[in-house]
């Protein structure tokens, strides 16, 4: 079987300063995968990098995307290959039409892969569909991209597009923040309902407490750019107990 | 002075002895020529022409426009509407009225829509009466020579109360031959008290053609009066356009103008609007899109006169390759202008390194209590932006026409006729990026 991603001792700087030390991950499909760590660790860099943000620069290392070399792509032929992140600080896009612009998106990914665009009546009731999952007021879907929306609205709706986009592999970062403790349920809901033996999840978090509604199969521990410890479920109850500290040893 | 002695004899030789004109038209010819030639053509070293060279156009000489009899005219009407939609049209070629390819049947009774050359036989005194009108603001060089070489355009008149619902084209077309050709339209527009109307000016060529078009439109309202005017200039990327609209109000009316800039190798406007009455309101709205070596220049006044005015301006701006622009914005607040409500804005949209942008707001404020707030700024597309539309699987091009249409859409809603707002969607999505 193919790994949906393999990341190979990769190296990342930002302005020539180097973030990630040589990660090494990899993630079947079907798996979910929790990433964890403090702030300033280079879990965002990771997520940016992976999908093709060229403001970091790799400096060594390679990621295999279902077997072909991710890095080499853009960052729309990553899209429409299937990677889909779910960012962290969603932009806003003033004068640009949600719907518009997910129907642009989702028919450019349709036309790469070879099949029909999606007329207006279709993507229509595909929206109304898929809209449902994150519990998304209707209303939002009219007006410009992320314009005014609160924290958790602009989260539901990066959640929604991942329900529309159908991604094969989807980084969500740190989707959890600014989401209070219902949204944070119906959210999770929408991902778990997005979970299938076809598609792999990296979830980058914080806490622990998005990680009782989306159980991930691994949990790994990203410090000072460097993986330092992989386990089960457990760890992220081991880490909430007793936060960062203890790795600081492993780091060195 | 060379450019004296061409115009002088193309001036005689159009309206030289035996034109038969009448003494106050012929008078008023001859003082704009001499005015024109006392000004010269503006330079650089003058303040509102300083990041506009006219070089190119000055020394550049035209013909006088003549009429032209082929299908080209037609095609071109074509391309520059606004697909099937109603309206009364009235069409000039090479600055001259063509009837074949205007259609003015169905006018509200009493409405006036017709050529200034016919206006000028048959309604001599109230030509008279407006254009020997003494309108103190500074004119351009440009605007006295329309003034001496005028010929033709469109004379509007609505009368008291009257609603023209469908809207009013006014289409300019150049197809010159050989040599380049000049045409001064002059467009007159009296919107008498209480009457509403929608007028759409069009000005196009050629692709590839040097021509100048030197347009004026004046509008006056009455009281109450509300006129909603576009204009779209979409002249061959090888042309120069100038123009001067001036616009007076009278008490409690109301006035859109909107310039959509997208042609012509120079573009210069002036607009000017005098509220000259209590409680009027106008808005002036522009866009201007260029790209190459294009310029575009917009010199507005806004002149509160009179308690109790509003003023709105917003004038978007997206320049790509080496083009260049020019955002010129005057408010001025008379004394007597008490609880004047003004707000301008200018945003501009650099989509390359070698685009350049000038802009400069100017207020001149003489009373103590009022309202005016500017601002002006200059961008790129935002990086985030595009990436967060480029990890959707959108390319980069599409990308970048999409975050320019975004820049510009809250403009475009402000159009109120559905056809133009549509069809300039269309040209400038395709324009875009």
């Amino acid at each position: 079987m193919t790994a949906t991603i393999e990341i190979k001792n990769l190296h990342a700087s930002v302005g020539g300063k180097e973030i990630l030390h040589g990660i090494n991950l990899t993630i079947q499909p079907g798996e979910v995968h929790a990433l964890m760590g403090p702030n300033g660790s280079g879990k965002s860099t990771l997520s940016q990098v992976l999908a093709g943000r060229d403001t970091y620069e790799v400096k060594q290392g390679e990621v295999l995307y279902r077997g072909k070399n991710l890095l080499d792509m853009s960052a729309e032929t990553r899209a429409c290959e299937g990677v889909f992140l779910a960012f962290q600080y969603p932009v806003e896009i003033p004068g640009v039409n949600n719907t518009y612009f997910l129907k642009a998106s989702l028919n450019s990914i349709r036309k790469y892969r070879g099949e029909e665009e999606l007329d207006a009546m279709d993507f229509l009731s595909l929206v109304r569909e898929k809209i449902k999952l994150v519990d998304m007021n209707e209303d939002l879907i009219n007006r410009p991209v992320n314009e005014g929306f609160s924290g958790g609205e602009k989260k539901r709706n990066e959640i929604f597009q991942m329900a529309v986009l159908e991604p094969r592999f989807a980084i969500l970062d740190e989707t959890d923040s600014g989401l209070d403790i219902d949204a944070l349920k119906t959210v999770s809901d929408g991902v778990n309902s997005l979970r299938s033996p076809e598609r792999s999840i990296l979830v980058i978090t914080h806490y622990q407490r998005l990680l009782n509604h989306i159980v991930p199969d691994f949990v790994h521990v990203l410090f000072e750019g460097r993986l330092v410890e992989s386990g089960g479920k457990d760890l992220a109850l081991k880490l909430e107990k007793e936060g960062y500290g203890w790795l600081e040893s492993k780091a060195s | 002075m060379k450019f004296i002695e061409r115009y002088e004899s193309q001036f005689s030789e159009l309206f030289g002895e035996g034109s038969g004109e009448p003494s106050w038209l012929a008078l008023t010819r001859r003082s704009a020529l001499d005015r024109f030639f006392d000004k010269g053509f503006p330079r650089t070293d003058q303040e509102e022409w300083r990041f506009t060279n006219v070089a190119s156009l000055s020394a550049t000489t035209f013909d006088s426009a003549k009429p032209v009899d082929d299908g080209r005219a037609m095609a071109l009407l074509k391309k520059l509407g606004f697909g099937e939609w109603k309206r009364h049209e009235i069409v000039f070629v090479n600055g001259r009225f063509e009837e074949r390819l205007s259609s003015l049947d169905g006018l509200p009774e009493g409405v006036v829509v017709e050529s200034l050359a016919r206006a000028f036989v048959d309604r001599g005194d109230v030509l008279e009466r407006v254009l020997g009108e003494r309108e103190d603001f500074d004119k351009t060089p440009f605007y006295e020579l329309n003034r001496a070489f005028m010929v033709d355009g469109a004379f509007v008149q609505i009368p008291t109360n009257v609603v023209v619902e469908e809207p009013l084209h006014l289409v300019f077309l150049t197809v010159s031959r050989e040599r380049a050709i000049a045409s001064h339209p002059v467009n007159i527009v009296l919107a008498e008290a209480g009457s509403q109307v929608h007028i759409v000016e069009t000005y196009g060529g050629l692709d590839g053609e040097v021509y100048l078009t030197n347009a004026v439109t004046q509008i006056r309202e009455e009281e109450n009066a509300v006129v909603d005017h576009y204009k779209v200039q979409r002249e061959s990327s090888s042309a120069f356009h100038v123009a001067t609209s001036s616009f007076v109000q009278k008490r409690n009316a109301t006035l859109s103008n909107h310039s959509l800039s997208l042609g012509a190798r120079l573009a210069r406007n002036d607009i000017r609007a005098l509220l000259d009455g209590e409680g009027t309101d106008v808005t002036l709205n522009g866009l201007y899109v260029v790209r190459g070596t294009q310029h575009v220049d917009h010199h507005t006044v806004i002149d509160h006169k009179r308690p109790h005015g509003k003023s709105r301006e917003l004038y978007k701006g997206i320049l790509d390759d080496a083009a260049s622009g020019v955002f010129n914005g005057r408010i001025i607040v008379r004394e007597d202008a008490q609880k004047t409500d003004s707000e301008q804005h200018n945003r501009n949209l650099l989509l390359s390194r070698n685009a350049l942008v000038n802009t400069n707001p100017q207020l001149e404020i003489n009373a103590d209590d009022v309202k005016c707030a500017h601002g002006a700024t200059i961008g790129q597309l935002d990086s985030e932006a595009l990436f967060y539309l480029r990890s959707r699987g959108i390319d980069l091009e599409h990308a970048r026409k999409i975050l320019t249409w975004g820049f510009m859409a809250d403009l475009s809603e402000r159009i109120r006729i559905a056809a133009v707002r549509d069809r300039l969607r269309e040209i400038l999505f395709a324009e875009a990026a």
